[in-house]
């Protein structure tokens, strides 16, 4: 075979080799950064033994759980058990390869990018329903029938909610997306903001976190369907939930949040805001070098001040772009990678409202989640695509201003919300009875 | 030469998880085998620069109805029916009879393959960019079949409710 | 593209499958799984022949032919478990309610 055929192909295998390999890694970092922000919304420190401020933590946990004893149940289907978590995994790690990184940083730039990744994460839920099926207990069925029918209500009310960004968009390629949001100026969620929020909702359903996460939280009562896995296989699932819940963060980042573009990308008065990444970036390096003399032990000393060495690196490619000259070759890479640099900011963003969420409220019964999805969450993602429409109709046939049409259109869709949500069935207590035959049953009858 | 090694090996695919469909003992086996071969045969739409077919595919057939089907053969599933008979008495038969009706449709294909042949492949460009025209044939032409058919799928829900409730 | 007598030649193979898992399983089930394949088979078909043609049609035949099987596979499998939930049973030897 000739160089040529092969040349583009190595990029975006470089690509994937680098994001694969790096994911696991972050993912285990994600889950110490949902550690310590739990910690500082319950008033506590959370992990701080394993090297300093608990940063090797995931280390910790990833060896513990790769030498764990690999249990399997007797009586379990042996492939399916084994394939599992490979095709919840598979089907997350997939789903990573239409994500626009940066302007040149993405391995994949299909036509139907944003479909692709709709799809890929609709096979994940086999990934769920065949672990439950395969650990032939009963609790685990019933947890994945459970976590499996979550997923397919709310994929429904997600791929509603795109739709309405796509129809401002007008192209499913994921770069295009992005680039329809620059030209225009307006990052879409100012333009469809109920769209967002009922992104955001069906993002925290699709994810199985909580206040959704009925049928993982069993697994910490009862059971659930990761329940007869152990050590480097429910790794595998953990890790498999974490990508998921990165690639609905990019997903809502691409769409909604203006992908790697910079706050204010078209106004020239803001530029003050790329020196932000590097500041920032200096910041937490000027936080590790001062905590650096208050390790107790040398060695988390000397971890402390490579992390501080490598934010001042990080600074330093942030801020190369904009030092030298201005028709060098290395100042065109300045929207690459600073827009790698805002994307992953407003990923982590997104993640970090997931953790908020998470800690603030009360879980969901499960019947209240399916309510909440079919009899809410459709309904409203129907009305707002339909008023997108009407927005988009009003301004490009009837030449309506935008200024008039799409806030009109988010008012109408708001107040079918409001309809929605006054009409709806309130309160039903499948236990209790009327308040009067309560009472009386609760009064204990004496032989 | 790349595009048809492709071909042939999700063709490969196809056909063994097909022969494993109708073969496995275990419906929750089958149904994984039925992913795959959906699966192998989305590739084979993706091979023939059919890309919005092939997302179809994915999301309605492998992420929609194998998920349906897996529920319910999870719902239904029985041990009794594990251990009972799993072909009827016909299968000699019926064997017999798909094979030569594969024989025959190879050998007319072999037979014709000079004339059948020298119609040239249309350039991929007639068919890009896929998902616009797709959209503009199915909103111009065949927009009457669309609405029949939310119609019919608005049908096929009611019906699956109503059929599968405890109590109508 | 591979010359269009492959792709006929695993439409019908795929077919031929789907043909002996319709008449030969019990499981009603695996019937309806088969009945897929054979709806597969036919997608194969058509997204071959509009490839070859050059034009669009093909793709959206298949695409209707997908919705029609998801309508069937939906309503099939509802009536499934009403008649799992009267008798029990899912092979079709047993379903012989109506037989005189």
């Amino acid at each position: 075979m000739n160089l040529n055929a092969i040349i583009p192909y190595i990029l975006p295998v470089l690509f994937a080799l680098v994001i694969v390999a790096l994911l696991p890694l972050v993912a285990g970092y994600i889950v110490l950064v949902e550690r310590k922000v739990m910690a500082d919304m319950q008033v506590r420190l959370g992990p701080m033994r394993v090297g300093p401020h608990g940063l090797l933590q995931p280390i910790a946990d990833a060896v513990k759980l790769l030498l764990k004893e690999d249990i399997i149940p007797e009586s379990a289907d042996k492939l399916v058990f084994w394939g599992a978590p490979l095709i919840s995994v598979t089907a997350a790690m997939l789903a990573l390869a239409a994500l626009p990184i940066g302007p040149f940083f993405q391995i994949a730039d299909l036509n139907i990018g944003l479909l692709y990744i709709l799809g890929i994460s609709s096979l994940g839920i086999f990934g769920i329903v065949l672990g439950g099926w395969a650990s032939n207990s009963h609790y685990s069925l019933m947890g994945a029938l459970r976590s499996a029918a979550q997923l397919v209500s709310y994929e429904t009310s997600a791929g509603m909610a795109i739709v309405g960004a796509l129809l401002l968009a007008g192209t499913l390629s994921t770069r295009g997306i992005v680039q329809e949001q620059s030209d225009t100026g307006w990052w879409f969620i100012f333009v469809a903001p109920v769209g967002f929020f009922i992104y955001l909702v069906a993002s925290i359903a699709e994810t199985n976190r909580a206040p959704f996460d009925m049928p993982e939280a069993e697994s910490e009562l009862v059971a659930g369907y990761m329940t007869e896995y152990s050590g480097f296989r429910w790794a595998l699932y953990f890790l498999a939930e974490y990508t998921n819940m990165v690639v609905v963060a990019s997903i809502a980042t691409t769409l909604f949040l203006g992908g790697w573009m910079r706050p204010f990308a078209n106004t020239p008065a803001f530029n003050f805001l790329d020196y932000l990444p590097p500041l920032l970036m200096l910041w937490v390096a000027g936080y590790c070098f001062r905590r650096t003399p208050k390790q107790p032990v040398q060695v988390q000393k000397m971890f402390m001040a490579a992390v501080g060495v490598l934010c001042v690196v990080v600074a330093l490619v942030l801020i190369m772009p904009m030092a030298v000259p201005r028709d060098s070759f290395l100042a065109t890479s300045k929207p690459g990678i600073h827009g790698a640099f805002w994307f992953l900011f407003k990923v982590a963003a997104y993640i970090y409202v997931f953790m908020w969420l998470r800690f603030t409220f009360p879980r969901y019964r499960f019947d209240q989640l399916m309510r909440l999805g079919w009899q809410f969450l459709v309904p409203l993602s129907i009305v707002n695509v339909m008023m997108i429409g009407l927005a988009l109709a009003l301004h490009r046939q009837f030449g309506w201003p935008n200024w008039i049409s799409f806030p009109l259109c988010v008012a109408l869709t708001l107040i079918g919300g409001g309809f929605l949500l006054a009409t709806g069935e309130k309160h039903e207590h499948p236990f209790v009875g009327e308040e009067g035959e309560g009472q009386e049953e609760e009064t204990p009858v004496h032989a | 030469m790349l595009d048809q090694a492709v071909f042939y090996f999700f063709a490969a695919l196809a056909i063994v998880s097909a022969i494993l469909v109708v073969t496995r003992r275990n419906a929750v086996q089958s149904a994984i085998f039925l992913v795959t071969a959906l699966l192998a045969t989305a590739g084979i739409f993706l091979n023939l620069n059919a890309e919005f077919v092939f997302i179809v595919q994915v999301i309605l057939y492998a992420g929609g109805i194998m998920v349906l089907f897996v529920f319910v053969i999870m719902l239904v599933n029985l041990d009794v029916a594990l251990h009972q008979v799993q072909f009827n008495r016909q299968w000699f038969v019926a064997l017999i009879i798909s094979a030569v009706l594969a024989a025959q449709v190879a050998a007319a294909i072999a037979v014709s393959r000079h004339s059948l042949y020298i119609m040239p492949a249309a350039p991929p460009e007639t068919l890009e960019p896929n998902t616009e025209r797709v959209a503009f044939y199915l909103f111009h032409t065949y927009m009457l079949p669309f609405e029949l058919a939310s119609i019919l799928l608005l049908v096929a829900m009611v019906g699956a409710v109503v059929m599968a409730k405890k109590r109508v | 593209m591979v010359p269009i007598g492959h792709y006929i030649f695993l439409s019908v193979a795929m077919l031929a499958i789907g043909i002996v898992g319709i008449v030969t399983r019990r499981n009603v089930i695996i019937i309806l799984m088969s009945v897929e394949l054979i709806l597969n088979a036919v997608n194969i078909n058509l997204v071959a022949f509009s490839r070859l043609v050059g034009s669009v049609e093909g793709q959206i035949f298949a695409i209707f032919i997908i919705t029609d099987a998801a309508a069937e596979a939906a309503v099939g499998l509802g009536i499934i478990i009403a008649f799992f939930r009267n008798r029990e049973t899912v092979l079709a030897d047993e379903m012989d309610i109506l037989k005189w």
